[in-house]
């Protein structure tokens, strides 16, 4: 089995504080990977540390076997981070236009691209709308469809469908499922239960550290419980 | 090329946010205009005494906006004494003798600018004698102001500016997400220099153009040579901006940086005379990007120096945007390691 993203023995500290202990991961190409935790167990840290913009305190990170930061494996993800990071003063297809440039995607595919990540959030309609106009829900898709501007292989996601309204988080979920169907690998850290269920393995994370794991199925088969909620509480209370 | 995509981008921004365009724009020369109206003497009657002034001379002056009168010496000296007038003119062995009040800068740099705008055709000020009946004041300090206000209305505004878009980068997460793209670091900082060089050019231009040919700032030199300077001198307020930009959290913090870095320069550009300082205080001002722009502006626009003359001042500033550049590109190194 080929590992697209493999994490070894990752420690870090901000000052005196431990963010992340001894994390081990290995995320298979094509599955849509969960990070499970509450907020401050360390989800966006690791998430930072696989794009490359975070180096470890301790411990290796590889994508595709390459030892990150590498400029070369940065085209090969997409990233969208917990902030929207978009700019407010620009237009959709100016904000999207932008982002494709940087992987530098030609003018025609540009256009091509814009128009198919815009259908892909709904969001065709303000495709010429100033950013700062947008509704917070809106912010959240557009940030979706930079992400995915450049048909990137490995797409990863930090709390993607935070603010989100349930029925628009069906349809990002539709579109991450679709994304897998094409072999993309997805990435994706929640804090919620049940969005952790749609994952095809799940890590949980508590305090910086990995509790568990494993496909959501054999997580709660292997305690006899009905929940991941429950799994959740199992493993963390044992952490303590 | 992803410099020129983050230029493109930035100069998009711009079109857009019609408000800081128009801080960068309007703003220097409104202030610029105010402190023009409260530094230039112009609106006061200036009293000139004539004092055995020949004929022809005194006709060619009398087109000009001085109050002129004409009176023996001892009168002259009477009144300038009580403040009635501001200055004499008097001719002695066939030469022009100007005593000035000398109280106020302001007055006497008026004076001697109109008597030499009088007489310009067949200049006999040109070998005037001034002197001053109160003999302390430094009588170029009105000269002195303008070459260093314009190189400090550019210098402050762009160093605003840049700082604090880059450092809204930061913030709304939007630097976080390019770092997470294939771009260099030093095609971040090049991006920015460039979209907000292009942009400063044309602030340089307008607040150099206004001064010297709207408020008459007093220039003999050249316009191209005010205009490379002051363009280095934004430059590096850009590069320092958004270098300084990297040690603030929020925008709070970065406008404390002006007090701390905006405000010494002020002392030390040649605003106030510094040669009297003790050496460690005056090597402060040798450190300060300002001193050496206002220097080689004040050469230019006052003494008409060429480059021959100025260009030690230049290329240390053109050293500060070298060092302030690779400075920016090694802070980005805290972001991304590559």
């Amino acid at each position: 089995m080929s590992f697209i993203v493999q994490m070894n023995n990752i420690s870090h500290k901000f000052g005196k504080t431990i963010i992340l202990q001894d994390i081990n991961l290995s995320i298979k190409k094509g599955e849509i990977f969960g990070l499970l935790g509450p907020s401050g167990s360390g989800k966006t840290t690791i998430v930072k540390m696989m794009t490359g913009i975070l180096s470890p305190g301790e411990g290796e990170v590889f994508l595709n076997n390459e030892l990150m930061p590498s400029l070369k494996q940065m085209k090969r993800y997409g990233f969208m981070a917990q902030s929207d990071a978009l700019y407010q003063e620009l237009t959709a297809r100016e904000n999207l236009d932008f982002f494709g440039s940087l992987y530098k995607l030609s003018k025609s595919k540009r256009k091509h691209r814009i128009q198919e990540v815009m259908d892909m959030v709904d969001l065709t309609k303000h495709l010429d709308q100033p950013v700062e106009t947008y509704s917070g829900g809106m912010k959240r898709r557009l940030s979706l469809a930079a992400a995915l501007i450049h048909e990137p292989e490995i797409i990863i996601l930090d709390e993607p469908t935070v603010g989100i309204d349930p029925v628009l988080r069906q349809s990002i979920w539709q579109e991450l499922y679709q994304l897998k169907e094409n072999g993309v690998t997805i990435i994706v850290t929640t804090h919620v239960m049940d969005e952790a269920e749609k994952c095809d393995r799940l890590a949980m994370l508590r305090d910086g550290k990995v509790i568990a794991v494993d496909s959501p199925e054999h997580l709660k088969e292997g305690i006899g419980a009905s929940t991941i909620e429950e799994v959740f509480l199992h493993y963390g209370g044992a952490a303590q | 090329m992803n410099t020129w995509t983050l230029m493109k981008r930035i100069l998009k921004q711009f079109r857009r946010d019609k408000r800081s365009m128009a801080l960068m724009v309007a703003a220097p020369i409104f202030v610029l205009t105010l402190m023009w109206l409260v530094l230039d003497g112009d609106s006061k009657t200036l009293n000139v005494a004539l004092v055995d002034v020949p004929d022809p001379f005194q006709e060619t002056l009398e087109e000009s906006e001085l109050q002129l009168t004409s009176m023996s010496l001892a009168k002259a000296e009477e009144e300038i004494d009580d403040g009635s007038i501001d200055a004499f003119l008097q001719w002695k062995e066939q030469k022009p003798y100007l005593i000035l009040e000398g109280s106020d800068p302001n007055t006497a740099g008026a004076i001697r600018n109109e008597l030499q705008a009088a007489a310009a055709p067949n200049d006999p000020t040109k070998e005037m004698n001034v002197s001053f009946w109160h003999g302390s004041e430094d009588m170029e300090l009105f000269d002195y102001i303008g070459p260093v206000l314009i190189g400090f209305f550019v210098f402050f505004f762009v160093f605003i500016v840049g700082g604090v878009s880059f450092l809204r980068e930061r913030t709304q997460g939007t630097l976080e997400r390019l770092l997470a793209s294939p771009i260099k670091r030093s095609e971040v900082v090049f991006g920015y220099l460039g979209g907000f060089g292009l942009f400063t050019i044309l602030q340089s231009i307008l607040i150099a153009v206004f001064s010297i040919y709207v408020l008459d700032v007093y220039m003999t030199g050249s316009l191209m040579y005010v205009l490379l300077i002051t363009f280095l001198l934004a430059l590096t307020a850009l590069s320092l901006g958004t270098l300084l930009s990297a040690f603030a959290k929020n925008e709070f913090q970065m406008i404390q940086f002006i007090p701390l870095v905006i405000v010494p320069q002020v002392f030390f550009s040649g605003l106030f005379p510094i040669e009297g300082l003790a050496v460690w205080l005056q090597a402060i001002g040798r450190v300060m990007p300002l001193t050496y722009g206002a220097e080689a502006l004040r050469g230019i626009m006052l003494r008409d120096e060429g480059i021959a003359e100025f260009q030690l001042s230049m290329y240390i500033l053109i050293g500060f945007v070298v060092l302030f550049t690779l400075l920016n590109i090694f802070a980005l190194k805290r972001h991304r390691r590559l």
